[in-house]
């Protein structure tokens, strides 16, 4: 009888632990779409591409990465709002500054900056101010200084108009009161040819592009909180006496609506995901972060007062 | 050379060469169905790239952008569409070929070119590599804006008929060109409030729309497949070494076409598709039998195909010695170097020589791969196109580049967009305008506006900042080859003038 009883004890416990783990387990039960706005190749692809077999190795089921590219990410992004449903299987990946920056740019960008349900901002690029290895700028003082004589005379090529770079570039020449020119150009790509063939005098990009070029170039200043692993040698902003601090910040969202269990499951997950490919992605110059709920929307929030002044002149 | 006999030797195990192969064959699908590209083959297959050592991954990356790069020729010549922005040149002739009945002559013969533009960027990138990325460097602002405006100069050749109509349909592309979120200054044009538009027309929607979809409703109209009377018993055979002879006989083409091809290829953004259809201009200007073109002449075939082969290999000039993707499909080579902890420099070869260069012979392997693999392939694919059926076949190609068009950013709108496109283009057509010019538009129109604005922005601090256009040596030889250029047939004719009525006046 004991035994039948105990027996009878352990099958009730193993049913609410069952139930329980279907309760959870619910989701996700089908594969999960995974939409990156942005050609392949890019930073944000490239990540997406990282995170997939690990995100599909913690969730059980595929993972699979689309593109919707187009309009710096605002065709995907109004696209997601209009139709994505609110149930976790429909994600996509987010920037800042973009999707603060977009919607007061344009009349038509078609998205709003509040209606995304941000699951994490998984990692920060800081905007690095790189020089060519021979430039007759040394340090940022000496940029500075020739800024202040010559007005406009100093060419700093960036990604895009209104973009983390040209946003930074702007903020600078408040801080250190000069006028600098800035040259945007289309993505990453053709900047590296354009400082090394001395058609602009400086990049504002970002830290990557540092690692990446190596001494052909030298790194003047990161705009982060403390230096970066992958550039030991270029000081902060902050370090030279200027309160700098930016870059492009990624992460991946649902639509508004989307239960807050599934969001904490996806949450869990992307953070885990980001522990096992730090290795990969720090020494490129990727600074990994994980702020999720309230964090994740007050990031937003601080990063649009910042560039509030510079995006909205005159109000 | 003992490093680079060792990085062959590496290349030669088995499971490498199949590597080579596998990557040829799914590069050559890819190419050949209309929408889907090079960049996404390769985006698509980093993943699996991950669990292979960094060789292994290179190998397999760069024969898959050999693949499809040569794969956009099938499509181009046996339904006329591009299959890749590449091999929009490919169509001119190719096209008039298989109509002839001499499709898998056309193919033999965009093969032979391709392993030989291949094999030759190849060459280029050991060889020359430091000198090639010291010019790619020169090519600042003011060097694209010039550029494009020598690239619009092909409108005169590419108009079949009238020049003003090409330029009518140059300046329509122009204008599609700036439909979306501007380059520099990131406001929006021609979006009628509609959100989707900020992403602009993409060029591959555009060529699926402006070349497909008029072939396939002329089919339509005419009752019966373009290559339908090609099915005489005759052209069974592929004429390979006919080709191969007469590809070769004209060595003068083809060292044009690479030369062309390689240069093109260094300089960053520049892309394949303005490599193949200037080095099909040339070829065009250069043949004493202009006429030809555009009517099946083996030449016109070649320096497409042999052009923009050149720059698989030769756009991994920038990217290996200075960190800088040349063509969008190189970003993703890039990221796989980054990845294994590789520095693009000219340390690289240096510090991982093994590695470098036996990625760099493996490309030259892979453009060898396309022979056999292109030779089976095509003729598969020309049997499947030719036994079909064209009540089966018009609607089969429709809805491939119905899907192909969907693929390329999971777009409705794109497939509306190609319809609009597509219908256009049949009016237009019918007036006499061609696609080719409105395409031409399209891809310089963005390159030349960020030029010009660039290079105002750089003479922010200047009196007149027109003038940084015009300040450097480049930029000057640009200019003389412009003007060269749109005043060279007119100087042709003036001088054939002369010389008829100077032999008709004074008879030797």
């Amino acid at each position: 009888m004991r035994t039948v009883g105990s027996r009878c004890f352990g099958i009730s416990i193993l049913t609410i632990i069952a139930l329980l783990g279907f309760a959870m387990a619910q989701f996700p039960e089908r594969p999960i779409t995974y939409i990156i706005p942005f050609d392949p190749g890019g930073e944000s692809d490239v990540t997406a591409r990282f995170q997939e077999p690990h995100l599909q190795e913690l969730l059980g089921v595929p993972v699979t990465v689309t593109h919707r590219p187009g309009g710096g990410g605002a065709v995907g992004w109004s696209d997601f709002q209009r139709t994505a449903r609110p149930d976790g299987y429909e994600l996509i990946g987010l920037n800042i500054p973009h999707i603060v920056g977009q919607p007061i740019q344009r009349a038509d960008a078609g998205y709003t900056t509040e209606g995304f349900e941000i699951i994490t901002w998984f990692h920060f690029t800081p905007n690095a101010l790189i020089v060519r290895a021979d430039s007759p700028f040394e340090t940022l003082d000496d940029l500075i200084e020739f800024a202040s004589e010559n007005p406009q005379v100093v060419t700093m090529g960036g990604s895009g108009t209104f973009s983390a770079n040209h946003l930074e570039m702007l903020r600078l020449e408040q801080e250190a009161d000069v006028n600098l020119t800035y040259i945007p150009f289309t993505g990453t790509g053709p900047l590296p040819a354009a400082l090394l063939g001395g058609h602009v005098s400086a990049l504002m990009n970002y830290t990557m592009l540092g690692v990446q070029l190596g001494d052909q170039v030298r790194v003047l200043a990161v705009a982060s909180e403390e230096r970066v692993a992958a550039l030991p040698d270029a000081p902060t902003f902050r370090e030279l006496g200027y309160d700098i601090v930016g870059g492009a910040y990624r992460g991946v969202a649902a639509p508004v609506g989307t239960p807050p269990e599934i969001i904490e499951v996806l949450a869990d997950a992307f953070g885990q995901v980001n522990e096992i490919i730090r290795h990969q992605q720090e020494p490129l110059g990727f600074v990994m972060t994980h702020y999720t709920g309230q964090d994740a929307v007050d990031l937003v929030q601080r990063v649009g007062e910042d560039y509030g002044d510079i995006l909205r002149p005159g109000e | 050379m003992e490093l680079l006999q060792a990085a062959f030797v590496q290349l030669l195990q088995p499971q490498m060469l199949l590597i080579i192969f596998a990557g040829v064959s799914a590069g050559l699908l890819v190419g050949a169905m209309p929408g889907l590209t090079a960049t996404m083959a390769l985006a698509v297959l980093l993943p699996f790239t991950f669990t292979m050592d960094a060789l292994q991954g290179l190998v397999a990356l760069g024969a898959v952008y050999m693949g499809a790069i040569y794969g956009g020729a099938f499509a181009a010549i046996l339904v006329n569409t591009p299959g890749t922005p590449s091999s929009i040149a490919t169509t001119f002739d190719g096209y008039p070929m298989a109509k002839a009945g001499r499709a898998l002559e056309a193919i033999s013969a965009a093969t032979i070119a391709s392993v030989i533009g291949g094999i030759v960027g190849v060459i280029a990138l050991l060889l020359l590599a430091p000198p090639l990325a010291r010019l790619a460097l020169l090519f600042g602002p003011a060097e694209y804006f010039w550029v494009a405006m020598l690239g619009l100069t092909l409108i005169a050749s590419l108009s079949g008929g009238s020049l003003l109509k090409g330029l009518l349909g140059g300046t329509i592309g122009l204008l599609i060109g700036t439909i979306g979120v501007s380059p520099i200054g990131g406001e929006t044009r021609f979006t009628f409030g509609l959100p989707v538009l900020q992403g602009g027309i993409e060029l591959i929607v555009a060529l699926i729309g402006l070349f497909v979809l008029p072939e396939l409703l002329m089919m339509a109209a005419r009752g019966r497949g373009a290559l339908a009377d090609v099915t005489v018993g005759s052209v069974a055979r592929s004429g390979f070494m006919k080709m191969l002879v007469e590809v070769l006989s004209k060595p003068g083409n083809l060292v044009r076409s690479c030369i062309i091809g390689q240069i093109i290829a260094v300089i960053p953004g520049a892309g394949g598709s303005i490599t193949s259809l200037v080095a099909y201009n040339e070829a065009k200007r250069a043949s004493k039998h202009p006429e030809r073109f555009g009517k099946g002449a083996i030449e016109g075939l070649v320096a497409s195909e042999s052009s923009n082969n050149v720059m698989v290999a030769g756009s991994m000039v920038p990217l290996l010695t200075l960190g800088i993707p040349g063509a969008p499909p190189d970003a993703i080579i890039l990221g796989v170097l980054m990845l294994h902890g590789l520095r693009p420099g000219l340390e690289l070869f240096t510090t991982s020589g093994m590695l470098a260069y036996g990625f760099i012979l493996s490309m030259g392997l892979a453009a060898l791969a396309m022979l056999p693999v292109g030779l089976l392939g095509g003729r598969l694919i020309y049997k499947a196109i030719v036994k079909t059926p064209y009540n089966f076949l018009v609607p089969g190609i429709a809805l491939i580049t119905i899907l192909g068009t969907f693929a390329l950013r999971n777009s409705i709108t794109d497939v509306l967009i190609m319809f609009i496109l597509g219908m256009t283009g049949f009016v237009l057509k019918d007036l006499g305008i061609d696609s080719a010019p409105i395409v031409l538009g399209l891809i310089l129109g963005v390159i030349a506006e960020m030029g010009f604005v660039q290079s105002l922005l750089r003479g922010a601090a200047d009196p007149y900042p027109i003038l940084k256009l015009f300040q450097n040596p480049l930029s000057w030889v640009l200019i003389v080859l412009t003007i060269l250029s749109v005043a060279s047939p007119y100087v042709a004719a003036h001088v054939k003038r002369r010389r008829d009525s100077r032999n008709g006046g004074t008879p030797a």
